[in-house]
């Protein structure tokens, strides 16, 4: 754990600042996809120390915001069930469906917990016979391989108890569909390392070539993070578009044929609808036929859920750069950290709850019109 | 994507292509019309709950001031009084117990007055079925600790609830101690200059219960920092008796207490993220588990809002009691931002800390 420190160390970031500064002659627009390296560039407030000009755009590439309304749905209507534990990731509980979440599924009565491994769930399977088990299988190509083995070991073990909600999405198909935006302004990519410690780089090039930016494999540390930023404006610079693995502690090329191999042999891969996007083609993971026994939305014929969607603010502009905070008409008056609109406005991750503190006084409302991007 | 759909199995209605100019992280819930775990970890939700349900309803002067203890004017004695309930899983805990919690708790929310503890109350709320060795051991454990930090349980009350609508044994005290002449401690007192101090390192306890309710192995064992802060106290107001704020960050950890503080005198709080004492194993857990250790509860820390030129000898002092001695000056009150905390990273940027919802969640990415 000792990466914690040396790769936090603030004399080696101003050193990469001060090459990125050197390195930069015109204003350059990056994407990082993982919502991981989101929170570490707003923890660490990265995002302010860059020069003017190098701009990140946050990727949907938080799995817990993508997961659709009416898988959310799903999972809650299945949690709600007398004869059914629901385990999930901690910070699933709180992702809101339609008119709850599964915080207060738990309120209401059902058997909700928060386990760190889909093995801790099938262990509950194992050890309540007469009960049904179900994971909520959600995230990038990071997560499925533990939750493929778990379904596996499921099958292995006998243990019919045991279903998983698989609700998986892979990150390549989305950067195409991001890059096919009519209106794109990401001009690079920071690949997600630990995506890429999965699945390898063999994905990326046809992507970069196909629509020339560069993508650079990045780590999550804040050094691990600028450096990503180096490689990138530095390709930028240089008119280039290659991949990049600045991430070489943790990725190999080929990735991890072990987690790979048992990937292909637990899910198949499928159109994916995305919260707030829609459906990205072969954006997604879901089990196979060979594992449809241990397929909680066959076991549970969950059906008859209506979905609505709450009108949504103009979050979605802001985080794709489109919008500044106090560009919006309702920032600072009907929207503030007390009273959001939106998630930008919730939390100190948030591009509207920042400005709201620092900028509200120095910036007056600006309507502006609403476009696309990608 | 404000559209109703119906869904039958699993067929979703495509849209045309995806669109990316709607995108953002969906709002968690705010209004529960039923009790969730949120409104009892310490951060907005168990304020909203406070100040919706509770303060209206029971009305009194003094509770507006939400401190950790009320000082209450009582034939002619001024007394701080507190109660505070303990609920934690498991019973036993490295660096403690529910016993340890029970005294250090209530004790400690007498001291954040400064007030040095003397007699509580005890209430057990024992589950049918519980072993009596598991009783006699938290007891035990109760009595000890109330002996080291010199305060009398003086009256207690025991209930059983049927097995099934309890989790083995539930305690609650309350408090009662006498405040100093010439001492004001409270939220309100906060004002811009004021130096902010920690005791010492911060998310150990959360970190500890959390390793061993969770069976999570961080490769060295965390024990909780449950401790009596009274005698801490009295050697900071040997210095002086003007201490503007103590707080104890217990639930939502240092960055509720901060917050609570900024809300109630309507300051800003600046912090050096750098100055803040997070221990290695503390780091690594939290590291692990998509948690910051600003919103991690401690049993055994305080943090203090001190006037400038009284900061030195405040520091000093508390670095020469062995509860204090890696305390630390993590940051200033400004008058800018009022009611928010404001941290300084390592690399020279800022970010806000804003008061946690409800629970922290372990983050998948």
């Amino acid at each position: 754990m000792k990466y914690l420190e040396e790769f936090q160390n603030p004399e080696l970031a101003s050193g990469l600042l001060a090459d990125i500064r050197a390195t930069v002659t015109r204003p350059w627009a990056l994407m990082e996809v993982c919502g991981g390296q989101t929170h570490t560039i707003i923890r660490h407030a990265i995002d302010q120390l860059l020069p003017d000009g190098v701009e990140l755009i946050h990727g949907p590439g938080c799995p817990v915001c993508v997961t659709p309304l009416e898988m959310i749905d799903r999972a809650l209507a299945i949690a709600a069930r007398p004869d059914v534990v629901f385990c999930s990731f901690g910070d699933m509980l709180r992702v809101p469906g339609t008119d709850r979440d599964l915080f207060r599924v738990r309120g209401e009565g059902g058997d909700v917990r928060v386990v760190y491994s889909p093995l801790d769930a099938l262990r509950i399977a194992r050890d309540n016979p007469d009960r049904e088990v179900v994971f909520f299988g959600i995230g990038f190509e990071t997560t499925a391989p533990p939750n493929a083995m778990a379904v596996h070991q499921a099958r292995k073990l006998g243990i019919r108890n045991f279903s998983m909600l698989v609700s998986h999405v892979r990150v390549p198909p989305a950067i195409e569909a991001i890059m096919a935006s009519p209106d794109c302004r990401v001009q690079g990519f920071l690949a997600a390392g630990h995506v890429c410690s999965v699945m390898g780089t063999a994905e990326y090039p046809a992507l970069a070539e196909r629509h020339e930016v560069p993508i650079v494999v990045t780590g999550f540390e804040p050094l691990d993070i600028l450096e990503g930023i180096r490689r990138t404006v530095r390709q930028l610079e240089r008119g280039e578009h290659a991949v990049e693995n600045a991430y070489a502690r943790a990725v190999r090329p080929e990735g991890n044929p072990a987690a790979r191999a048992m990937l292909e042999d637990v899910f198949e891969v499928t159109d994916r609808a995305w919260r707030g996007i829609g459906v990205i083609p072969q954006s997604g993971w879901r089990l196979s036929e060979r594992y449809r026994d241990h397929d909680a939305e066959h076991r549970f014929d969950v059906t008859g859920i209506t979905t609505r969607e709450p009108a949504q603010c103009r979050s979605g502009e802001v985080l794709q750069g489109l919008l500044k905070p106090h560009q919006c008409e309702a920032f600072g008056t009907t929207c503030t950290p007390r009273t959001p609109l939106g998630a930008t406005m919730v939390s100190s991750e948030g591009a509207c709850a920042a400005y709201y503190l620092y900028r509200r006084l120095s910036t007056p409302p600006a309507p502006k019109e609403a476009s696309r991007v990608g | 994507m404000a559209d109703t759909e119906t869904l039958s199995g699993t067929a979703v209605e495509p849209p045309a292509a995806p669109d990316f100019s709607g995108w953002s992280c969906p709002l968690p819930l705010r209004d529960h019309p039923r009790v969730v775990m949120g409104h009892g970890g310490g951060g907005a939700m168990s304020a909203e709950l406070v100040e919706n349900v509770f303060a209206p309803a029971f009305g009194g002067r003094t509770l507006a001031t939400l401190g950790d203890s009320a000082v209450v004017e009582l034939g002619g004695a001024r007394l701080a009084f507190s109660t505070d309930s303990f609920v934690v899983r498991p019973l036993f805990f490295p660096g403690g117990s529910i016993g340890d919690l029970a005294v250090n708790g209530t004790v400690n929310d007498l001291a954040m007055s400064g007030a040095r503890a003397a007699y509580l109350s005890c209430g057990f709320i024992l589950e049918e079925g519980v072993e009596m060795a598991v009783v006699d051991r938290v007891a035990r454990a109760l009595g000890a600790a109330a002996r080291r930090a010199g305060v009398e349980v003086a009256t207690g009350d025991t209930k059983v609830v049927e097995a099934g609508h309890g989790d083995g044994v539930y305690l609650n005290t309350a408090g009662i101690g006498l405040v100093p002449a010439g001492v004001d401690i409270r939220p309100q007192r906060a004002v811009p200059g004021d130096v902010v101090i920690v005791s010492g390192a911060i998310g150990l306890h959360g970190v500890a219960i959390m390793s061993v309710r969770e069976g999570l192995e961080f490769g060295v064992e965390i024990e909780s920092d449950c401790a009596a802060l009274g005698g801490l106290v009295d050697a900071m107001l040997a210095v002086t008796p003007d201490l503007h704020v103590l707080r104890d960050p217990t639930r939502g950890g240092l960055a509720a207490a901060l917050n609570e503080i900024a809300a109630g005198a309507g300051v800003g709080v600046v912090l050096s993220e750098r100055a803040v004492p997070v221990p290695p194993q503390v780091a690594n857990a939290c590291a692990v588990l998509g948690l910051d250790p600003m919103y991690v509860a401690n049993e055994g820390k305080l943090v203090a809002f001190v006037p400038r030129r009284e900061a030195d000898a405040v520091l000093a002092a508390m670095r020469s009691h062995p509860l204090g001695t890696e305390a630390a000056v993590i940051g200033e009150c400004v008058a800018d931002h009022p009611g928010m905390v404001v941290a300084r990273t390592a690399f020279g940027g800022t970010r806000v800390v804003d008061l946690p919802m409800g629970e922290q969640l372990p983050r998948i990415c």
